[in-house]
């Protein structure tokens, strides 16, 4: 008897005289979770093309370009170029990268390659848990402990490396460099819990044959773990990315909400993000206003799905042609540590 | 010349007491008509866990001779061999007791190098295992670039390398192509080639034929002949006739213990144990 | 008596001094965690009191400003009509997807879609709704609990399917084949078989999603807004523990930042216990 068959969508064709009935409830249950279904993408359909249609009287005032690279956010005037958002975006977010990744890699690293193995699942909760603390409280704890004791250290280092670009001047106490700092943190187990899985994937074959070549321990992991994590330890670190982009509580509480494009890493900065949240309140009865924040809000969609669809991209290729970990167990990981 | 060998008692070996004074901080250089180190392997026993898989087993590797180890699955021919380059305890909760002597150096010994051991001792897995992001190239100076070697030296031991596994003139011209681009015999006298890279002087083998087929598999066994005129060769193998056409000897275990050692024409055609007689006419296993 | 090759002590220090890098990390990745607990229980336990508890925040600048009461109700009404609608429809889409989508374009675009929703920022889920519910004046009034809900909703719906894809796809072929082959139609082998087994799986990824969503402050920030006084009406305005905390914050008075230090422990504890009761009952999985 042919029973719906796991491949066959169509579902079953009666051998024996299925009970009109059953096959009614099955076609029912079918299409009631297809519904369900296409009702998701038809949900996000919609909302892009709202949030096009509501950000156009921004657009057709300075033109999508003019509204996305002009450096002159100033409400007062009514005027609205998203450039300083955009550079204090890519500004905060790519410390971020470059504080978080390593600490996040080598975290991962340590975790699966040297640990003794009874701390190993210990060590992992732990790093999972920097991820269950919300957004809000990191910047609570950004705005009352991070930036009063850093202030001190921050202004040191301004001056005696004021040689260096971007760096020199005084340092107010919310800045760029706080900001990403704190998205550090918060991209830290989302990165690191990618790459475990990624250099999970090893397979024991390549790290033997190093070892019995003669190798060290970390001679092992830069001759076979890496180079075959590369691509996949690549989109961790731009799921980091993405989600370091569309960070918003945390960022406006401790960068400053300055929307002008800082001259060195201590200064206040804003980011897409971060003005939505900060200047919707006041946005309420300003058209125009409130246009140009929604249309900051559809660049910051773009922006994160492109980052996101490479990173997706670059993962899912990492895991092409290896039988371990389905990149679904991965995706699931991120979703739920917050990507 | 030794005798059907079970557990012998024998005394433990002295410590080389000298050792890490005596012990040179370069890489040494190795002489053209190379002579294998000696292999002593003495009331070893080595476990996974609770899972007693080596049970006090005693035996030697001659230099310059291919010593075969055969026996059904599952009777600790692999990890006995394991525990000659010390891999065997890079698996979780295996642990090793006992001597392994290589001529008069413990490999045990606390203060020894276990990274001394394994350049010393190479192995060539079951699998071939080039390193798949590597060029033919680089996966045979893989091991030379540990020892900082580089430049002309370089070019110059692996073109060495290659030769000596007699994979040189299939592969001369596409050196830097993948590793793992090369047919599956090709790929394992790569692996072959990388472990001679490093100068080894006892090249254990696990199974090195059993996922090649019939034509890749006489080349290698071609290459283990002329191999063991420089090395001491230990093969761990499956397949009896391979036993019988390579090795100059051949040791028989079952669940752990060693059941009989020697000359492997004697054990194929007179062997002494009953147990040996019924595996070798393939009663069992 | 020989010796054997020796290694270069640059490479045993090299080895020794990587370990020590990597060790290393891993510390610096949990410092800020200790210390955001550390401070956390400071500077949040001197604000727990019973009247904190059970006060709602009244809008005073100066004197009391009141407690938590509304902020921990609003969270609770709005997460729990989040997970309402989130976990029955993200389940739906997940066994839609390993029941019947498991090839087939429909399936991998639906995929593809939720993959993207898990990358959106949460803000802009705000805006989604804030555009298609508020301004509109969907249902009466402007901002409502049960708009922030529906934000709260879509943040939760990828999490809760892509989760839940993993833990259906667990389930083995085996099992479903079997039952099918002795005649049990389809929509029983999903509701007696494939969902019994893997239910621990997927109510851990639920609880994960609901403390993701407990959590949020920004699709709130302009669906449900963020008030003083008592309110449990889902239809009006709503306050939310983030949203409080976040509102506080921004108040330079000392009163108002204890408060917010409290109602941070307080968020926190709430999301801690969710993870650990997402830990025990994935412990009880017969899948993973």
């Amino acid at each position: 008897m042919e029973a719906g068959s796991l491949t066959d969508p169509r579902g079953s064709r009666s051998g024996l005289g299925r009970l009109p009935l059953t096959q009614l409830q099955d076609r029912a249950l079918r299409w009631v979770l297809k519904g369900l279904a296409a009702l998701i993408l038809a949900l996000i359909a919609f909302f892009f093309i709202r949030l096009y249609i509501e950000a156009q009287p921004a657009f057709a005032k300075f033109g999508v370009f003019g509204f996305t690279f002009t450096n002159n956010w100033d409400v007062s005037r009514n005027f609205y170029g998203a450039l300083p958002l955009l550079v204090g975006t890519i500004v905060t977010a790519g410390l971020a990268l470059a504080i978080g990744v390593p600490v996040a890699v080598g975290a991962a690293l340590f975790v699966s390659e040297l640990a003794p193995r009874q701390v190993r699942g210990p060590l992992t909760i732990m790093v999972e848990l920097l991820a269950a603390v919300p957004s809000v409280v990191y910047g609570l704890w950004g705005v009352f402990v991070l930036i009063p004791k850093l202030q001190p250290i921050e202004q040191f280092l301004s001056d005696k490396l004021a040689f260096l670009p971007f760096v020199g001047g005084h340092v107010p106490g919310p800045n760029y460099f706080i900001a990403g700092l704190i998205l550090a943190i918060m991209i830290v187990p989302i990165v690191s819990a990618i790459t475990r899985e990624v250099i999970a994937t090893v397979p024991a074959d390549h790290k033997e044959a190093a070892l019995a070549l003669g190798a060290t321990r970390w001679e092992m992991i830069r001759m076979a773990v890496l180079p075959y994590s590369r691509s996949g330890i690549t989109g961790a670190a731009m799921l980091g990315l993405g989600r370091a982009i569309g960070e918003t509580i945390a960022v406006t509480l401790v960068i400053g909400n300055a929307p002008t494009i800082g001259k060195q890493i201590f200064d206040q900065g804003y980011t897409l993000a971060a003005v939505i949240a900060n200047e919707f309140g006041e946005a309420a009865n300003n058209p125009t206003h409130r246009a140009a924040l929604i249309a900051a809000g559809l660049v910051l969609f773009v922006l994160t799905l492109v980052v996101n669809g490479l990173a997706r991209w670059l993962v899912r290729r990492a895991e092409r042609g290896k039988v371990a970990a389905p990149v679904a167990d991965i995706q699931a990981n991120a979703a739920a540590a917050g990507g | 010349m030794t005798q059907s060998t079970t557990r012998k008692a024998r005394p433990m070996p002295t410590v080389p007491t000298g050792a890490p004074a005596a012990r040179m901080p370069r890489e040494r250089p190795k002489p053209d008509a190379a002579i294998g180190r000696r292999v002593i392997v003495d009331d070893l026993d080595a476990h996974y866990g609770p899972q007693h898989a080596v049970r006090g087993l005693s035996l030697e590797f001659a230099p310059n001779e291919v010593t075969a180890i055969i026996g059904p699955s599952g009777c600790g021919k692999s990890t006995l061999v394991r525990c000659i380059n010390r891999m065997h305890e890079e698996v979780p909760g295996a642990r090793a007791t006992g001597s392994v002597r290589l001529d008069d150096i413990e490999i045990y010994d606390p203060s020894i190098d276990v990274v001394s051991v394994r350049r010393t001792v190479g192995m060539v897995f079951q699998k071939p295992n080039p390193f798949p992001t590597m060029s033919v190239f680089d996966n045979v100076a893989a091991g030379l670039r540990l020892t900082g070697a580089r430049g002309g030296n370089l070019r110059e031991k692996v073109e060495r390398s290659l030769r000596g596994a007699g994979l040189w003139d299939e592969v001369r011209d596409r050196l830097d192509q993948p590793g793992i681009g090369l047919s599956g015999g090709q790929q394992q006298r790569l692996c072959i080639a990388r472990t001679l890279a490093t100068e080894p002087e006892v090249i254990l083998m696990d199974e090195p034929c059993s996922a090649l087929d019939p034509i890749a598999t006489l080349k290698v066994e071609e290459l283990i002949e002329e191999l063991k005129q420089r090395y001491t060769i230990v093969i761990v193998t499956h397949n009896m006739q391979q036993a019988a056409r390579v090795a100059d000897r051949t040791a028989f275990m079952l669940t752990g213990e060693l059941v009989e050692m020697d000359l492997t024409e004697k054990i194929f055609t007179t062997p002494g144990d009953t147990r040996t007689e019924e595996y070798v006419t393939g009663k069992f296993g | 008596m020989s010796t054997l090759v020796g290694i270069a002590p640059g490479r045993r220090r090299k080895d020794r001094l990587m370990r020590g890098v990597l060790a290393a990390t891993t510390l610096i990745a949990l410092v800020p965690l200790a210390l955001i607990l550390y401070e956390l229980i400071k500077r949040g336990i001197g604000s727990w009191s019973a009247d904190f508890f059970t006060t709602d925040a009244n809008g005073n600048f100066l004197g009391d400003p009141g407690g938590i009461k509304s902020a921990i109700l609003g969270t609770l009404e709005m997460v729990g009509l989040a997970t309402l609608i989130a976990v029955p429809t993200g389940i739906g889409v997940a066994l839609y997807l390993t029941e019947y989508g498991r090839a087939g374009r429909f399936g991998s675009l639906v995929r593809y879609f939720v993959d993207v929703m898990t990358g959106v920022p949460s803000i802009v889920f705000g805006l989604f709704v804030y555009i298609t519910l508020v301004l509109s004046g969907a249902g009466g009034s402007g901002f409502a609990g049960w708009k922030g809900a529906v934000a709260l909703a879509l943040l939760m719906l990828p999490i809760v399917t892509r989760s839940a894809e993993v833990v259906l796809l667990l389930v083995p072929d085996s099992l479903r084949e079997a039952a099918l082959a002795l005649g049990a139609p389809r929509w029983r082998v999903v509701l007696r078989i494939v969902l019994p087994t893997a239910l621990p799986g997927l109510v851990t990824g639920s609880l994960l999603a609901i403390a993701r969503g407990a959590g949020e402050t920004a699709p709130l920030l302009f669906t449900a807004a963020i008030i003083n006084g008592t309110s449990f009406d889902l239809s009006q305005r709503m306050s939310s523990l983030p949203g409080r905390i976040f509102a506080d914050v921004g108040q330079a008075q000392d009163r108002l930042v204890d408060r917010a230090w409290g109602a941070a422990l307080t968020l926190v504890m709430m999301i801690l216990v969710l993870n650990l009761l997402a830990r025990l009952v994935s412990r009880r999985s017969r899948l993973t």
